[in-house]
């Protein structure tokens, strides 16, 4: 019966050809639409997820939390981060890096720039997972020494020396201090949320006693934590939670500090794409509401063109619901078919889009998933059922005698 | 066989056309036996029309009883009543109504599809077009069919389901002398082997001579029934 029906549509359709394709080409755009966007939207979702993957999957942030039901919030102190180092504390720990961040003017020469400055140990370049383009690392003698020395950024170094190699040896001046550049950060890219070129580093004691003082000798801003494993990242968070509450005497529920693990920043990333794509989105799905207005506008068409056919198979026994049947078919085939192009032109204009982003540097690769398909095939077909309902209905209804006396 | 197949009491019809009613039939009554072969004539105006889509369950009298095949049917709902045109009733049309998309075979089918049928619909639809003489014109579209044959299809068409009675509306009308006459006697043949009742409303005296029995309807009553 259902598949009469649809053979008896797909003849009624065929019959009007030119008509039929004309109408399928609202479908057909609204779903290449929706198509593109979603599959570009998660295309982007993915590129940042990436980078913010780049980051380190089993890095947690530790943060000095300023919650009003907190009293007496304690700071984070160098004493934290080597409690937290400690191995039989937080088995689930693999380095730790304590940092004091903050900004200031750096010169060299005539040329001046603002950048953000952070004071570090060695383990933070374990933990950060950073590569030199040339000279060393910050080590343990310049931390003892409160050397001033510093790691600088290739865009700090562009700024300043208009290059970003051969300046190991240099001076720059930070805040008016002397500090000699031992070594130049690689390339990250500025497609982070953070513009990792844009900083220098230097001795965390260096910053404690020069740069960056705070109230007391031992404060920290924040303090960087890598576990051992990405799968353990939930053990160190309640490992190091633990131990911050007993070092801070603070109950369950009134911590004062906050740790921030990749999965937060991703979660909240994602929230952002994945509503930017269902806003773009539901713009696109305004076109297939325009498709299905089309539809049917050529239903009602094909309705009063057929008056006399209808009449004539009322009258051979049809009930209302045979025919309300026979024009949702076709209506439903029409935007089914519409739905199934439109998947075809929405993968080829992903895929335009890609070559696009290549050529002007970014790196988007649209996916589109099974489900997309079958949510663009279900949602055409049912704007198809939709629109179709009217004209089908008015079909159903027409008076048997008057319909076949129709001219 | 003097058992009535169709027995209309009393049948009124008024339709309102904005202000004013229009009595297209006034108390009508008749009887028509199974197995007859009954002309039903009328000038234009008559209310021939009405009775003709009323005895075809097209439509309901606004009173009176329509007994058709031992049926009430005038107060049926629109479902109910288009599964006894289904069942009762086979109609030929003057302008023969075929689906132009639709091969002679598919035409004859469609009755079936709205009963329900499923076996041998083919089959059925291939006799009934055996019966009319075209067993070697099944695949045929109607634009590849003469008036006469495309008529035939409609005869056809008419009798897949075995009705009680065929209701044929100016069959002759649109085809020529000859094959009205083939026409004709194709009807008269198949009520003669198969017993079917045979109504037809026509114009034509000729055509109303070769019935047994004519009913002149005039201002929506039966004037003449001999």
């Amino acid at each position: 019966m259902i598949l009469q029906s649809i053979f008896e549509a797909i003849e009624s359709l065929a019959a009007n050809k030119m008509r039929s394709g004309l109408t399928i080409i609202g479908i057909v755009i609204g779903v290449a639409a929706v198509i593109a966007i979603i599959s570009v939207g998660r295309g982007a979702e993915n590129t940042i997820t990436g980078s913010i993957q780049g980051i380190g999957t089993n890095l947690l942030f530790i943060l000095r939390s300023g919650s009003d039901d907190v009293r007496n919030p304690e700071p984070l102190t160098l004493g934290d981060a080597e409690a937290i180092a400690d191995q039989f504390q937080a088995p689930s720990v693999a380095g730790v890096a304590p940092l004091l961040t903050g900004s200031a003017r750096v010169t060299s020469g005539g040329e001046s720039t603002s950048t953000s400055v952070n004071g570090v140990t060695p383990a933070y370049q374990e933990v950060r997972n950073i590569n030199l383009k040339e000279g060393i690392f910050i080590n343990q003698e310049h931390i003892l020494g409160r050397a001033s020395v510093t790691v600088i950024g290739t865009e700090v170094a562009d700024k300043l020396f208009g290059r970003k190699e051969g300046l190991e040896g240099e001076t720059i001046r930070v805040e008016g201090q002397p500090y000699r550049i031992i070594g130049i950060l690689e390339e990250r890219g500025g497609s982070s949320f953070n513009n990792e070129d844009n900083q220098i580093l230097v001795p965390l004691t260096t910053a404690q006693t020069r740069l960056l003082r705070r109230q007391t000798r031992d404060r920290v801003d924040m303090i960087l934590a890598q576990a051992v494993t990405a799968d353990v990242v939930v053990e160190a968070n309640q490992e190091i939670a633990q131990i911050l509450r007993t070092r801070h005497r603070t109950e369950i529920g009134a911590d004062d500090f906050r740790i921030l693990t990749q999965q937060d920043f991703l979660a909240t990333a994602q929230t952002i794409t994945g509503v930017l794509t269902i806003f773009l989105g539901g713009i696109a799905a305004i076109s297939l509401l325009v498709g299905g207005i089309g539809i049917m506008n050529i239903m009602l068409v094909s309705v009063t063109e057929r008056t006399r056919e209808i009449g004539l198979r009322k009258a051979l026994g049809a009930r209302k619901v045979d025919i309300l049947t026979q024009f949702l078919t076709e209506s439903s085939l029409l935007s089914f078919l519409g739905g199934l192009i439109g998947i075809g032109l929405g993968a080829t204009l992903s895929f335009i889009i890609e070559r696009i982003a290549e050529a002007s540097n970014a790196e988007i690769h649209p996916a589109i998933g099974m489900d997309t398909i079958l949510l663009a095939t279900l949602f055409s077909t049912a704007v198809g059922l939709f629109f179709g309902l009217y004209p089908a209905n008015r079909a159903a209804n027409l008076e048997p005698v008057e319909a076949l006396r129709y001219e | 066989m003097d058992e009535a197949v169709i027995k209309a009491i009393n049948l009124t019809k008024v339709y309102s056309m904005g202000e004013v009613e229009v009595h297209a039939l006034r108390g009508l009554s008749l009887e028509i036996l199974r197995g007859e072969v009954v002309a039903i004539m009328g000038p234009s105006g008559s209310g021939k029309s009405t009775l003709m889509n009323i005895i075809g369950c097209l439509d309901r009298p606004s009173s009176g009883d329509y007994i058709l095949d031992g049926e009430q049917v005038s107060n049926l709902k629109d479902d109910q009543l288009a599964a006894i045109r289904n069942q009762k009733v086979g109609f030929v049309f003057q302008s023969f109504n075929l689906l132009a998309r639709a091969t002679a075979l598919s035409n004859v089918e469609l009755p079936m599809r709205y009963s329900g049928k499923r076996k041998n619909r083919k089959q059925t639809a291939k006799e009934a077009l055996e019966s009319v003489g075209l067993g070697d014109r099944i695949y045929h579209r109607p634009n590849e069919l003469s008036g006469g044959q495309q008529q035939r299809v409609a005869i056809a068409r008419a009798l897949v389901n075995n009705p009680a009675i065929i209701l044929a509306d100016e069959p002759t009308g649109n085809l020529d002398t000859k094959s009205g006459e083939e026409l004709m006697s194709l009807l008269l043949s198949l009520n003669k082997d198969r017993g079917t009742t045979l109504i037809i409303v026509t114009h034509d005296p000729e055509i109303a001579s070769l019935t047994q029995r004519v009913i002149y309807i005039r201002d929506g009553v039966v004037e003449e029934n001999h």
